[in-house]
């Protein structure tokens, strides 16, 4: 049996997983910062 | 509660830090300088255990180079349940003591853990096919991992239902806390009954039966996904503080104006 995209699929969803997450949490993150410096300074 | 609370009205000595660093504020001045740090060191472990287990690990005598998903599927499957046992302390901070940021904490922690818990399950099922011949078993540890998934899902769906966010938390605390039972069912499903799922590979009291070249990769692997996890989880809390100032602040000044 063909083993490689059993091993590349696992690899493949957990690397999609943490940069897509870290993706959204880093946007949200950069956001709120800027949406609390431009309230603040108002 | 604390003697001293009774005597003198006032939090006393015990615990006294422990309150201290359950202020919002308080947290975000600690964590905010210490997040790039917490992110250079998690994508570099990440990294370094992800690509050593892919490319440099030994295959394993029996299972060949199938056992290489085991890099990615432990680490994930020991962050969703470690991420579960913090979900339910914050669950209990947040009904005993009331903390914000147990509140926020918990909110924060169930997508991320329930992400992991997907993770664990998707690329379990992936190893299963080769090995057992069938990507899915009703076997006691599977199901107890898929109960586990449930239980974010249905935590992170609970916590925002209410009108009034107070009620979700409490709501939500309660299910984590009930949902914590599953934690011990998980770790000794495979002791408890006959399953496909192997046993436990790894012991801290000793006696694992993985050899060293197996053991360091996964050691590196591990260690990324739990920074990961709390780096993930760090982000998200400062940025759910900073959304709530921001809210607080736009309300005080349109007050102001009316």
């Amino acid at each position: 049996m063909n083993l490689t995209p059993f091993i590349d699929g696992s690899y493949g969803v957990t690397v999609i997983f943490l940069l897509g997450i870290s993706l959204l949490t880093f946007n949200r993150y950069r956001r709120a910062v800027k949406r609390l410096r431009a309230v603040e300074t108002r | 509660m604390n003697e001293d609370v009774l005597i003198t009205g006032r939090i006393g000595k015990t615990g006294t830090w422990f309150h201290r660093y359950a202020n919002p504020g308080r947290f975000l001045r600690l964590v905010r300088p210490a997040l790039p740090w917490l992110t250079a060191f998690s994508i570099l472990i990440t990294v370094t255990g992800i690509v050593w287990g892919y490319a440099f690990a030994p295959a394993d005598w029996q299972q060949g180079a199938a056992a290489r998903i085991m890099y990615v599927h432990v680490p994930a499957a020991w962050v969703a349940m470690a991420g579960y046992a913090a979900l339910a302390a914050c669950s209990f901070f947040s009904i005993v003591w009331r903390h914000p940021l147990a509140d926020l904490a918990a909110e924060e922690i169930g997508p991320v853990g329930a992400g992991f818990t997907a993770v664990c399950l998707v690329s379990g099922s992936l190893w299963g096919k080769p090995m057992w011949g069938a990507y899915w078993v009703w076997d006691a540890r599977l199901t107890s991992v898929l109960v586990l998934f449930f239980l974010y899902l249905g935590h992170i769906a609970l916590i925002r239902a209410f009108d009034n966010p107070a009620h979700g938390h409490r709501a939500a605390a309660i299910l984590a806390l009930v949902g914590a039972i599953n934690l011990p069912i998980i770790v000794f499903s495979v002791q408890w009954w006959n399953t496909l799922h192997q046993g436990n590979t790894i012991s801290i009291t000793g006696g694992s039966k993985i050899y060293i070249t197996m053991l360091y990769p996964l050691i590196i692997a591990s260690l990324g996904f739990y920074l990961s996890f709390i780096t993930l989880v760090c982000a998200r809390i400062c940025s759910a503080i900073m959304e709530r100032r921001t809210r607080g602040l736009l309300l005080a000044a349109a007050e102001r104006a009316s």
